[in-house]
């Protein structure tokens, strides 16, 4: 029987549950016409949360296989360099608008978060592990246990935003007329970090370079405003 | 590809390295990032051209990025599954989680998208961006 229960907890397994609830997310996606609803990200997450709870595996496990997985966000990190070497002549006109804009959406996201958190009687802790959730998940985890937050629970409301933003982010920007495609994707990697930039990169190719410069300059921004605001607070 | 792959590795040691020698708040890979930027510029290599490589190491690193980032949401999927340890904080708190969660969000988004569209029309009237009609 044991030797069962190691093949169930195995990277193996851990993996090919991963990635066919990404692949069956994908299929939707293309199913429904791209529905903003289907983002690959959302239904894998599903499966494979109703995977552990059925199979009766912790996450700790699941996370230890899934290393092979989450290691590849650090070189896809890198690789949006590469749109934004596509768009580099856009950068004409909006540099400018853009430093200031992603540190004033950073400061907003951190107030916003804690705030409303300590408004609706929200602890202090909790206010703290929402605070850096614009950044994308390796530093608002960083910051999180820096700040004393829960990271882990940082990770989750971190890709809960990511996920927001995929499945509304365009839709919000259209209701309030925001119709430049720079300023699209420079407001979706502001709030909604990698996530976010997988939708606008599908949108557009202007969008998504542009998301990913914001979200790299969000990652920084949040970063070195984060202990100053919190200690402003 | 595989070529390609190694490059992206490559600038994201040299950023993790450079983030511990100078002890910025920021991560490796958003160091390597800017690197990678950097290099495709200085080597002005063909945006739109991936497949005829006259520069055969940079067209495979455009081809990698290109694989890489049509699957950048799976790479969340492991921490997103962490949501399974707090389903119990999330139920005791989840009006104060919710609401800050979205409402943050949506601050964000529309101070950072209303701020560019404001201050990029008055600085680039010139320039004609591709827009939504």
């Amino acid at each position: 029987m044991s030797e069962w229960r190691e093949l169930v907890s195995s990277p193996l397994l851990m993996l090919l549950v991963t990635l066919l609830g990404y692949q069956l997310g994908l299929q939707l996606r293309d199913r429904t016409g791209g529905h903003p609803v289907a983002q690959p990200v959302l239904v894998a997450i599903v499966v494979t949360v109703l995977f552990l709870t059925i199979a009766d595996v912790d996450y700790a496990v699941y996370a230890d296989g899934a290393r092979l997985i989450s290691f590849w966000l650090g070189p896809a990190t890198v690789a949006l360099a590469v749109p934004l070497h596509r768009q580099v002549r856009r950068l004409r006109g909006v540099v400018g608008p853009m430093l200031v804009a992603v540190p004033l959406g950073a400061v907003v996201s951190i107030v916003s978060a804690h705030g409303l958190v300590r408004l609706l009687g929200g602890g202090e802790e909790l206010a703290l592990t929402l605070a850096p959730k614009a950044a994308t998940t390796p530093v608002s985890i960083a910051l999180s246990e820096q700040v004393g937050g829960i990271p882990a629970l940082t990770a989750v409301v971190t890709v809960v935003a990511g996920v927001l933003g995929a499945v509304a982010g365009p839709t919000v920007l259209t209701l309030a007329r925001v119709r430049d495609r720079r300023a699209r994707g420079l407001a979706m990697g502001a709030s909604s970090h990698g996530i976010g930039t997988s939708r606008a990169l599908h949108e557009d190719e202007t969008e998504g370079a542009f998301s990913g410069l914001s979200m790299g300059l969000t990652a920084l921004a949040t970063s070195l405003l984060l202990p100053l605001v919190l200690w402003l607070l | 590809m595989l070529r390609g792959l190694t490059v992206l590795l490559g600038c994201q040691l040299v950023g993790e390295v450079l983030v511990r020698l100078t002890a910025l708040p920021v991560p490796g890979p958003v160091v390597g990032m800017v690197l990678l930027f950097g290099f495709l510029q200085l080597r002005r290599t063909p945006p739109d051209d991936p497949a005829s490589g006259t520069l055969p190491s940079a067209s495979g690193t455009l081809r990698a990025a290109d694989v890489l980032l049509k699957h950048l949401q799976l790479f969340f999927v492991p921490a997103g599954v962490g949501v399974v340890v707090y389903l119990g904080v999330l139920r005791d708190d989840a009006l104060p989680i919710a609401v800050a969660l979205a409402g943050s969000w949506l601050a964000g988004l529309l101070v950072v998208g209303w701020t560019v569209a404001l201050l990029g029309r008055r600085a680039a009237s010139d320039d004609a961006p591709g827009s939504v009609s």
